[in-house]
This record gives structure tokens, C-alpha cells and sequence, in this order.
């Protein structure tokens, strides 16, 4: 596979690269640019955090599973790049030199692209913007003091072109392996129906650097880019499946708050800057976060085999643990939520708030008229091999007044839907336990008693 | 210029821009050679067959080298020979290295790596605190006793028996930099090592064994750390070994570094502890007596386990006078990894055992627990009788009382502990927790002998100046503050000092930095060889000038000389011209430590240090979920060196211990795999973990002790200021019923709801 991209204002091609080499393995071992770090080669802590630019603008992203030909047709800036030419400081570097923002300085360059990226792009919740940055030496305070700092400074001259989106012309010589749109897939799959996909690498990225694996047939989706549409009609929100997460969250914003907040939290930037709606179902984890809130939407599910296409309910999808429905050849090209008032609530439950894998998230859509429960659309993700919806409990609520007695009196009902694991996120017992308090706290919030921790100001 | 500032660290601009560099940045000649280790798959057990033929034959393998190549020790451990570096036959914990693999890349050696065939014939694993008493696995005979006055005679007396027994999990470190070595061989025999270590000499110590070499052939670099917190003070050794190995063995440099999963698996961790205890009280909440009982997991391996569990011995009165005190001291020997050294030292688990016994005492008293505190404080320094330790050091410089006034003041804490009980009052689901807690850690190596320092410092024709001392830098500003020294030392711009890189070679036989010591103890040593090369330059202007010696002073980068002024580099060159010689040693050792580790008796530190914080949290009693509101600090670094470093490491250090005590979660299953080693399940705190208003203030004091400048060491105390966020979610959880929380730590979410439920159910 050939490949081009701008990598620190510089036009780079790659001939034969290896599909699964990681761009932080080849930026320090090939390139001699060192200044990434690796840290966790997972992508949980940013020490390797790079800048990447497209036609949708800038995002974050982390650098140890992004692999090379997901960045054909772009520009990387790494933290070398931050840099004027003249070795100026980008303002987020000088501000987090004057506010003693860094001890060890391991994770200090990823923080710095992370700002630097955030600046960029005008978001100023500093917060979410590092949510995927470790720091183990400073607590954060300062840190957050130098990105106060630097928000208000301009975006320096040499990184302007990246705002305007500017990338390489790609290379004419797309091949099989990086198919240019879900026709090209589709044909791409027939050939090779048991190639390994891979949209954003979140997922995969950890088979090749944890897992060790040789992926030897690997077809990226990135460059198919009507599967990157969101269409909003009077009838539902349509969402290629090569949506990032957050390209999503914007919408959701708009449609389903709960389901937005729930999104803010869903891994970090980095992670949702890379990561696709149709990566996040298609995967099949029990755990992904975004399945149970679609399930309790009442999503469909968009697949194509070919010139074939069938829709099915996306609780249908999950059969089992590492089964879905689900055939050779096949990929999601789709998802749909029918348009709806909004009724939902997402509760995501962990050990962190940020960037940490749910023990349980529940979501809740429960329509109440004149006190009284009319439907009930209840999944939950943690609880069972798959992401699984709380039928007894439905069935139970529904027609009951919406009151504590009726949810004190469904309260059986989740044995009956879910038996959970215990693991190192939380015990069965647990996930039983705050999946019923779950249900509690939609009631409270509807009586609108505070029940959210996040919103408590000190 | 003064050496006193709030400069920034000295290597900011390279860690900002990337340029800074850490051990796998340097760059190394292209015949580079990458190791790993293949790993056990049994906590305990005999290996019957290893079948190495498929990791040979895997691409890109040079060699695989077990434990009967190794030529000459196979041992890393720190003092007790009791850890080998490659597996002898048995192994005695999930993921202790069995073979090392040579490899031409990092990838290459990783994949290969996982191909061992190993037959391991599995033994019972003894993996907790249970399963070691029951079988008596433990470090020395028997658990260690110290007493102090008539513990039993107290508690029997006492009008008010309180007791509990809770647990408290280990800690991961995870520095950023995971361990890392490079070896690149020299000519006859001699090995230059690039380590990322908190202990160079160890780790020279280590290597000239491991090579059947005299210390002198071997020579160790470090010029900074991705983070060590301990982490990196004995666990280096087995990067370091290796890469010196087999670059012996195959005449090519050799780089090691752990993938983030093999750190967590291979290295140690924090200590997790039970703590028992039983106290007899007075009705004001005053402690008569108190009887603990520590019970500390130490691993398969000696490590620094003992004077860890002795450092809880030494904290488990924190800031109380207690008037009779029994602790027994267990140290138990588990097929874990071995635990070892982080910030803190032990002192973090001693300490909040008596944190968690002032807290249940207020909670059975309903006593205002802050006031409880105060009640049993060590008398304040000038006090004509001052407080003496249960080890039998007499406490002359406490300064905790007007310390907790000035907080309680700045931080409103009646007023807020009122906002906390109204909110209480008035929510169900969501409740506020608040705490005070305050600390006294003491410094000083408890080993008495590694109280000692040595620099190294040259001054060059031209007036520019070399600072090297033993200390190293793992992010904790300590070349900055030693630099400063230097540079006032010198009336000159602290551009003119150059920091470099720890070496062996040219400052042997130093400690470990560890302890909070380094600025303590390579400060001074800086300071006596800076003061030597002045002495002379000073006698040799006097006498060539005819000028009085107290008429020569040096500020501003400039040397007067009676009524001359002479550049430093004016003065440097002359003194040059004039045959003095313009290099120097300097030496440090600690005043007035003297420690009987057997008898738990005498004056293990030098002085104390102090601080205190208030912590404010929120809990949803739904789900266990929570969230630190509010942060309020004030910790005593001495005569700060430089205040900005130190609030670095008070407002780090807080957070790390908070991390400790909340989301930071080991879970070890039942054949004794570590299930929490990544960072995908094991959570230390992010962005917005920290508190949401932080507010941390110095208490500017000089040391009364003659430290360097009066400063004091910052780098472990503040760790414990952590322990009020534990606390202030206990609070909240109290808030739900009549019962004592007798929450276990971490706080996950998961066991404050099990609190609650508790607490709802009573």
C-alpha cells in the first residue's frame, strides 16, 4: 500500500507500508521525531498524542494505534511541529513553561498537542479536551492554569493552514485497501470477505499492540466518505457508520441530551476523534457505550453484503458474546434513530468519569402520560454478554404509575432480565445493585431532585 | 542571585517541545539490540520443561538467555539476594521473568517473548493477607513489636473502648516513563549503562555483580525520569541487568523497555495493609491508649518491604500524642510481585490507620472530628515539655496547631461544615462529605548510613560552571533547586550553573532519591563544594589584591574586591592564570539521626514536616458514585527553595494520594494475575479528578533545623494530604445513617454504595 500525507508542513510518501505499523512506532523509530511519547501503546494515557487535519478539520488524536495508512490524504502535526520554524513556542508551550505545568515532562508533549489542538479549534472545556492525557506528576492544577492562559492567544501563524483544513492532494493510486466509498467497500469485502476492517483503531489498534497479531488482510474504511454522512429528516437521524463519535455528539446534543453528556465522557478525544458509531456496534463488545442508549432509541441497524442490504433492529444484532448477526462480507453501513420527543436518560457508571469503560450504563427511555408509564424502552451495556435490553422490568413498568412504589416493585425484575459478571470493573452484585438504582434515579431526576454528582458545585 | 525564586524547572522548555530526553530518545549506535522477557504464567510452582526452540527460531531473534547463562549473579534484589533476575527452576509469581529475549527491535523481542513453551507444575500460590497467616509465609520470625508505656493498663482503664479493622489497596505507580535501560559496551570489559533509576549506584552495584566486574568498570547515567515515585528505586535493576548482559554477551548495545502491561505485571507496588485497632478513650476524645496491629502484603521478594512496614510503624501515631501505644508489625510474604518503595514509604499506610481511628472515635463520641484532632496534638515547638513518639523521639518543632487554625480560617470550615449539614438535610440522593486531616512525616533515611550526599562542582576559565551531585531528577525540580544553591553560593545567574546528568563516575557511592532527601542532602553537599572553590578564590583575591577576605563578596555576577569589581568569569580566569584550583568536592552527611531499627528506639529523623488539608466531596447514594468539590491546603516546606516547585509537588502530591485512597484499584484473582494492568482498568485520576476549587498555600517557616537555606523536604510529605478526601467520603457516607461508614480503601464507587446500603439498612 502507497500512501501520502504532510507530516510538520512536509509532503511524505510511503511506499509498501506495513497496514498495521503504528505511527508512533514509525514517527521515533523511522523518523527520528522522538518528541511522542509512548506511555501505555493503548491509548489510554496521550503522552503520544499527535495533531491530524482533514477536509473535517483538526482533531487529536493518539498516535500509538493510528495506524500509517489511516493518515493517507492528511496532515499530521506532531508536537515537533508546534513550534514556529524560528523555535518559537506555540502559546501553549510557553504557557505551560510559565505556569509550571510540567514535573517529569513524559506526558508533557501530548498535553501540549492536546491544547494546542483544543485551541485550534476554539474549545475551551479543558477538561474534556485533556480527558485523555495522563499526567501523574502534577495533579492537574497547573496545567489547567496554563490552558486558561493560552486560550485567548491567537493561533499561531504556522499552524493557520491547518485550521483552513488543508491536506495533500492523495495519491491517485488508491488501492483495495483503502476503499474511497461504501460502493468500493462493498465490491473490497466480496474479494476479501474475511479482511479485518478497520475505521478508527481504537479496537484493533490494541490487537496489533497488546494482542500482538499480524494482520495481514486489512481493509481501512476512513476514505469511504459517504459513510461519514448524518442525515437528519423528518423521519429519523441517519448515521454512516463511519461517523466518528464525535461528529455524533454534536447531533445528539441537538436530539438526545442525555445521550450527548453520556457521549462527552465515551473514552477521551483522542478516542472519539478516531473512534466510528459503526466500529462501536459492529465490534460487538458487551461494553460499548453507545449500543444500550441506540437499543433504547429504538435504533436500526443498516448492513450490505455487496449490492444486498437488509435492516434489523440493532437489539437483534447481539446475539451473543462475540456473535452477531453478522455474515461474511458484510459491514454495517448505517445506523437509524427514529425521530422521537426525547425521553432518554444515560447513566454511565465507572470507576472514573473520564475515559474509563462503563461497569453498567443504562439507558432509560421511559414515556410517562398523566403519571402513568405508557412505554418503556430500557438497555442496559455490562450487565450480559451483550449489550441487552431489560424486557421484564419493561414489561412490569409499563402502565404503572411512575412513582417509587412502582419502581421499588420492578426491582426483581432486573434478576430476571440480566445475571452479570463479576470483574475487575465491579461486582455482579453491584451491576444488579446500581442497574435498579439506575431506575430510582431516572424517577428523581424527572421529580427533579439533584442526582447527578457532576453537577454539584462546591 | 538569591537562592531562593519560583523558577521554572530547568528542563520545561524541553519537555514542552519534545526535546527533553528520556532513556529510549537517546540516540544509539544502529547495531542497537532490544530485549524482553518471557514472563511466568503461574503464580507459584516448579518449571518441568521450557521449550525455547520457537522463540529462537521467531523473526528477528539474535538470542534468548536464561538463568543457566548467566555467567556470573543472577540477582536484582536491592540488600537481600533473594530476588534472581531470570527464574531458577521455580517461579513465585504471575509474570516473573523466566527467559530474555535478544532481539533486532523492540516488536521482534515482544512477539517472541509469548512463544515459550514452559511447563510449570503448579503449587499452592499464597496470594492474601489470610492465606499468609494462615500458612505463617512472612519476612523474619515473626511479627515486629514495639511498646511504649502500658498499653494494656491504658486500654483497660479507659472509659471507652473503640475498635475496627479495615483494608487499604496497594498502588501502582505508573510513571508515565515505564522502566528503562540502555547498556552500551566499552572496551575491556566496561559497561556504561543509561538508566531510568532513582538509584544509580545501586544499579552500577547491581550490574558489576551481574558482569563479575569491580564497580569501577561499570558506569551509570541518568539525566531524568518519566516519573519515579518510588517506583524506580530498586526496580530498575532488572532492565539494567539484562541490557548489561547481554550486551556483554553479545557485544552490542542492548535497550530495555517494559510494554506499560509488563511494568504493571512485572514490577512492584505500593504495600496494601490491614490495619486492627483498638483504643481505649476519654470521653473528650482524648486517646489514652491505642493497640494497631499492621498487616502488610509484601510480595514474594524481600524488596524494601522492612523498613517500609517499619516507616507504618513510625507514622502510626501521626500527629498524636498518645500516652501508651502497642504496634505489631506483620510482614507478610505472598506469590505477588514484590512490593516495594512509593512516596510515602509506608508512612502513608501507617498514618491513615490512626487517621481512620480519630475518625471513628469523633463518629462514636459525636465529636466535631477536627476537634478530636486537636485534642490529642503533640505539644507545639517551644512548648517547655515537648511530646516525645512512641519510638522514643521527642517532638520539638510542631507547628500544627496554628498551621489547622490558619486552615480552618482560609477555608471557612465551620461555616462549611454547616453548608454541608444543611445540604444534607435537604437531599436524598447526593450527599456532601467534609474532612480535615493533617500530617507529620518524618525525614530522614531510617537506614542511618544512607544519610549521606556527594557533588561535584567545576568551574570552568571562562566563568561557566558545572553542577553534578548524586540526586536524581524524576520531575520533582530537584537540579533547579540545586542549581539555585549553587548559583547563589556564587552571586552568579543560574544560567551560568549547567546542570548534568547523574553519573557514577563522578559522584560515587550515593543514595538513593528517596526519602523526600535529594534537595536535603545534595543541596548541602552542592553547597560545601560551591563553598570550597569560593574559599579559595576568595584567599587567592585577598592575598593577591591585599584586600581583607571580608571585604570580598560575590552578587550579581560580579566579584568585589574591596573597592574593585571583577566579573565572576574575570575572577574565575585569574584564579585560573594564578594555578587555584577551581574544582571541588563536597560531602554532607545528616546531624543528630541515630535509629536502633531492632529496638524501635532512638531519633530515626532529622526533623518533621507538616501539613494539613480540608477536603470537601459529594457522593450520589445511588450509585457510589463521588467527586472532590474542594481542596484546601496548607503544608510547611520550610523556608521554601523555590515555591513553585514546591506547591508542584504539594498539588501532585495531594492528587496521587487521593488517587490511592479512590479510583486506584489492584485486583489480583484468584491464581494470582494482576487483572488491573493497563490503564484501560486501572484508574489513576484524570483531568477532572482534581478538585474543582484547589487552593493550596505554603506555611513559609524556616526550618528550625540548620537545612539547606532552612528549607524543608516536600517531596513524600504532601502525598498524605490525600488521606482527607478518604475521609470527607466516609463523612458523606455517614450522612446516610447512625452507624459508623467503615469504608475499606479505595472508595470505589462500588464499596461506598455497599457503605451506604450498610449504613441505610442499621
Amino acid at each position: 500500500m502507497d500512501i501520502t500525507f504532510l507530516l510538520n508542513g512536509e509532503n511524505v510518501t510511503l511506499r509498501d507500508v506495513d497496514p498495521t505499523r503504528t505511527t508512533l512506532d514509525w514517527l521515533r523509530e523511522e523518523r527520528g521525531l522522538r518528541g511522542s511519547k509512548e506511555g501505555c501503546n493503548e491509548g489510554d494515557c496521550g503522552a503520544c498524542t499527535v495533531m491530524v487535519t482533514d477536509a473535517g478539520g483538526t482533531s487529536a488524536l493518539n498516535a500509538c494505534i493510528l495506524f500509517l495508512p489511516q493518515l493517507h490524504g492528511k496532515t499530521l502535526t506532531t508536537v515537533e511541529g508546534l513550534s514556529g520554524p524560528d523555535g518559537a513556542l506555540h502559546p501553549v508551550q510557553e504557557a505551560l513553561v510559565t505556569h509550571h505545568g510540567s514535573q517529569c515532562g513524559f506526558c508533557t508533549p501530548g498535553i501540549a498537542v492536546s491544547l494546542a489542538a483544543g485551541q485550534l479549534n476554539g474549545d475551551t472545556a479543558h477538561d474534556d479536551v485533556l480527558a485523555g492525557n495522563l499526567c501523574r506528576c502534577t495533579g492537574y492544577a497547573p496545567i489547567i492554569r496554563a490552558a486558561d492562559a493560552a486560550a485567548g492567544a491567537p493561533v499561531p501563524d504556522w499552524l493557520s493552514t491547518l485550521r483552513a483544513g488543508e491536506s495533500p492532494a492523495a495519491s491517485a493510486e488508491v488501492g483495495p485497501a483503502l476503499p474511497d466509498s461504501s460502493d468500493a467497500l462493498a465490491h473490497a469485502l466480496m474479494e476479501r470477505p474475511h479482511a479485518t476492517l478497520v475505521a478508527g483503531a481504537t479496537d484493533v489498534g490494541l490487537w496489533v499492540t497488546k494482542g500482538l497479531r499480524d494482520l495481514r488482510d486489512v481493509i481501512f474504511l476512513g476514505g469511504a466518505t459517504d459513510l461519514q454522512q448524518i442525515e437528519v429528516s423528518d423521519s429519523d437521524i441517519r448515521i454512516g457508520a463511519g461517523v466518528t463519535i464525535a461528529q455524533l455528539l454534536p447531533v445528539m446534543a441537538d436530539h438526545h441530551p442525555s445521550f450527548a453528556e453520556m457521549l462527552r465522557r465515551f473514552a477521551s478525544t483522542q478516542v472519539r476523534g478516531a473512534a466510528t458509531l459503526g466500529g462501536n456496534i459492529a465490534n460487538g463488545s458487551p461494553i460499548g457505550d453507545s449500543p444500550p442508549a441506540l437499543i433504547a432509541l429504538g435504533a436500526t441497524l443498516h448492513l450490505r453484503r455487496g449490492d444486498v442490504r437488509r435492516d434489523i433492529r440493532l437489539q437483534d444484532f447481539f446475539i451473543d458474546y462475540g456473535k452477531q448477526d453478522r455474515v461474511a462480507g458484510e459491514f454495517v453501513e448505517a445506523i437509524s434513530i427514529p425521530r422521537q420527543s426525547d425521553h432518554l436518560k444515560v447513566y454511565k457508571l465507572s470507576k472514573r468519569f473520564d475515559q474509563d469503560i462503563s461497569a453498567v450504563l443504562g439507558a432509560f427511555n421511559i414515556v410517562v402520560e398523566d403519571g402513568i408509564v405508557q412505554s418503556a424502552r430500557i438497555a442496559f451495556g455490562g450487565m450480559a454478554g451483550i449489550p441487552k435490553r431489560a424486557t421484564h422490568v419493561e414489561q412490569a413498568l409499563t402502565g404503572q404509575p411512575w412513582t417509587q412504589a412502582s419502581v421499588d416493585a420492578v426491582g426483581p425484575a432486573f434478576a430476571q432480565d440480566f445475571t452479570p459478571m463479576s470483574d475487575m470493573r465491579a461486582s455482579a452484585e453491584y451491576r444488579l445493585e446500581a442497574a435498579r438504582n439506575m431506575l430510582t434515579r431516572a424517577l428523581a431526576e424527572d421529580q427533579g431532585t439533584p442526582v447527578s454528582v457532576l453537577e454539584v458545585t462546591p | 542571585m538569591s537562592a531562593r525564586g519560583p523558577r521554572i524547572h530547568d528542563a520545561a522548555p524541553l519537555h514542552v517541545t519534545g526535546a527533553a530526553r528520556y532513556i529510549d530518545d537517546i540516540p544509539v549506535p544502529g547495531d542497537c539490540l532490544h530485549l524482553a522477557f518471557g514472563l511466568s504464567h503461574e503464580a507459584r510452582g516448579v518449571i518441568t520443561r521450557a521449550d525455547l526452540s520457537k522463540v529462537r527460531a521467531a523473526p528477528g531473534v539474535i538470542d534468548v538467555i536464561t538463568a543457566a547463562h548467566l555467567p556470573f549473579d543472577n540477582d536484582v534484589s536491592p540488600a537481600a539476594h533473594d530476588e534472581p533476575l531470570l527464574a531458577k527452576g521455580e517461579v513465585f509469581y504471575h509474570g516473573q521473568p523466566i527467559f530474555l529475549v535478544i532481539a533486532t527491535s523492540h516488536l521482534a523481542a515482544r512477539k517472541a517473548a509469548r512463544l515459550g513453551d514452559i511447563t510449570i507444575e503448579p503449587r499452592p500460590a499464597i496470594l492474601t493477607i489470610d492465606d499468609a497467616l494462615a500458612a505463617g509465609s512472612r519476612f523474619e520470625a515473626g511479627p515486629v513489636i514495639w511498646t511504649d508505656g502500658d498499653t494494656d493498663a491504658a486500654l483497660a482503664a479507659a472509659p471507652r473502648i473503640i475498635e475496627g479493622q479495615f483494608e487499604m489497596g496497594g498502588q501502582e505507580h505508573f510513571y508515565l516513563e515505564s522502566q528503562a535501560a540502555l547498556a552500551l559496551p566499552q572496551e575491556n570489559d566496561d559497561m556504561l549503562v543509561h538508566s531510568s533509576t532513582q538509584h544509580p549506584t545501586e544499579i552500577q552495584h547491581k550490574v558489576a555483580e551481574a558482569l563479575g566486574v569491580p564497580m569501577h568498570a561499570v558506569r551509570v547515567e541518568t539525566r531524568r525520569m518519566g516519573g519515579g515515585f518510588g517506583g524506580k528505586e530498586s526496580q530498575g535493576n532488572a532492565l539494567a541487568v539484562s541490557c548489561a548482559v547481554a550486551a556483554r554477551h553479545t557485544g552490542r548495545p542492548c535497550k530495555m523497555r517494559y510494554d506499560r502491561d509488563d511494568d504493571m505485571v512485572i514490577t512492584g507496588k505500593r504495600h496494601d495493609f490491614r490495619i486492627a485497632y483498638r483504643a481505649g478513650v476519654a470521653p473528650d476524645g482524648r486517646l489514652l491508649g491505642v493497640d494497631v496491629t499492621q498487616y502488610a502484603r509484601c510480595g514474594w521478594a524481600q524488596d524494601l518491604s522492612l523498613p517500609v512496614a517499619d516507616r507504618a510503624m513510625l507514622h502510626a501515631d501521626n500527629a498524636y500524642d498518645i500516652p501508651a501505644m502497642r504496634i505489631e508489625s506483620h510482614r507478610l510474604k505472598t506469590h505477588t510481585a514484590s512490593a516495594t518503595a512509593y512516596r510515602g514509604f509506608g508512612g502513608p499506610q501507617g498514618m491513615l490507620g490512626i487517621e481512620r481511628l480519630m475518625d471513628h472515635v469523633a463518629h462514636a463520641l459525636n465529636l466535631d472530628p477536627t476537634s478530636v484532632r486537636r485534642r490529642n496534638f503533640y505539644a507545639p515547638a517551644g512548648s517547655a515539655t515537648p511530646g516525645v513518639t512512641h519510638y522514643g523521639q521527642p517532638v520539638e518543632d510542631f507547628v500544627l496547631d496554628n498551621m489547622v487554625a490558619a486552615l480552618e480560617a482560609s477555608a471557612a470550615y465551620a461555616a462549611r461544615r454547616k453548608a454541608v449539614d444543611d445540604w444534607n438535610a435537604q437531599n436524598d440522593v447526593l450527599k456532601k462529605g467534609l474532612a480535615l486531616s493533617p500530617v507529620k512525616f518524618g525525614i530522614s533515611f531510617t537506614l542511618t548510613h544512607l544519610n549521606q550526599a556527594g557533588a561535584l562542582v567545576h568551574v570552568y576559565q571562562d566563568g561557566s560552571i558545572h553542577l553534578n551531585h548524586g540526586g536524581t531528577e524524576m520531575g520533582q525540580g530537584l537540579f533547579q533547586k540545586v542549581a539555585q544553591v549553587a548559583a547563589s553560593v556564587f552571586g552568579v545567574p543560574l544560567e551560568t550553573v549547567k546542570i548534568t546528568a547523574t553519573d557514577t563516575a563522578k559522584v560515587p557511592n550515593t543514595s538513593a532519591t528517596a526519602a523526600s532527601s535529594g534537595t536535603d542532602l545534595n543541596g548541602m553537599a552542592v553547597k560545601a563544594a560551591c563553598d570550597t572553590i569560593k574559599g579559595r578564590i576568595v584567599a587567592f583575591l585577598a592575598e593577591s589584591r591585599g584586600v581583607d577576605t571580608a571585604k570580598i563578596t560575590f552578587e550579581d555576577g560580579n566579584v568585589q574586591v574591596g573597592d574593585d569589581t571583577l566579573s565572576f568569569a574575570e575572577a574565575a580566569q585569574a584564579a585560573y592564570t594564578n594555578r587555584i584550583s577551581l574544582s571541588a568536592t563536597g560531602f554532607y552527611k545528616t546531624p543528630k539521626v541515630a535509629w536502633d531499627r531492632l529496638k524501635g528506639r532512638g531519633r530515626p529523623f532529622f526533623y518533621f514536616a507538616y501539613g494539613v488539608s480540608m477536603t470537601e466531596v459529594v457522593i450520589d447514594t445511588l450509585t457510589g458514585e463521588n467527586r472532590i468539590l474542594r481542596a484546601d491546603i496548607v503544608h510547611d516546606a520550610g523556608s521554601s527553595l523555590n515555591p513553585a516547585l514546591d506547591i508542584g509537588q504539594v498539588e501532585g502530591g495531594y492528587v496521587q494520594g487521593a488517587g490511592w485512597l479512590t479510583t486506584e484499584e489492584l485486583i489480583w484473582d484468584d491464581a494470582g494475575r494482576l487483572r488491573t494492568h493497563a490503564p484501560s482498568t486501572y484508574k489513576i485520576p484524570a483531568c477532572s479528578d482534581r478538585p474543582d476549587i484547589f487552593n493550596v498555600a505554603l506555611w513559609d517557616a524556616p526550618n528550625p533545623e540548620d537545612t539547606i537555606f532552612r528549607s524543608k523536604a516536600v517531596g513524600e510529605p504532601p502525598f498524605m494530604l490525600g488521606i482527607s478526601a478518604f475521609l470527607a467520603l466516609s463523612d458523606a457516607v455517614a450522612a446516610c445513617g447512625a452507624g459508623y461508614p467503615d469504608l475499606d480503601a479505595p472508595a470505589t464507587p462500588e464499596r461506598i454504595l455497599t457503605a451506604v446500603t450498610r449504613l441505610r439498612q442499621t
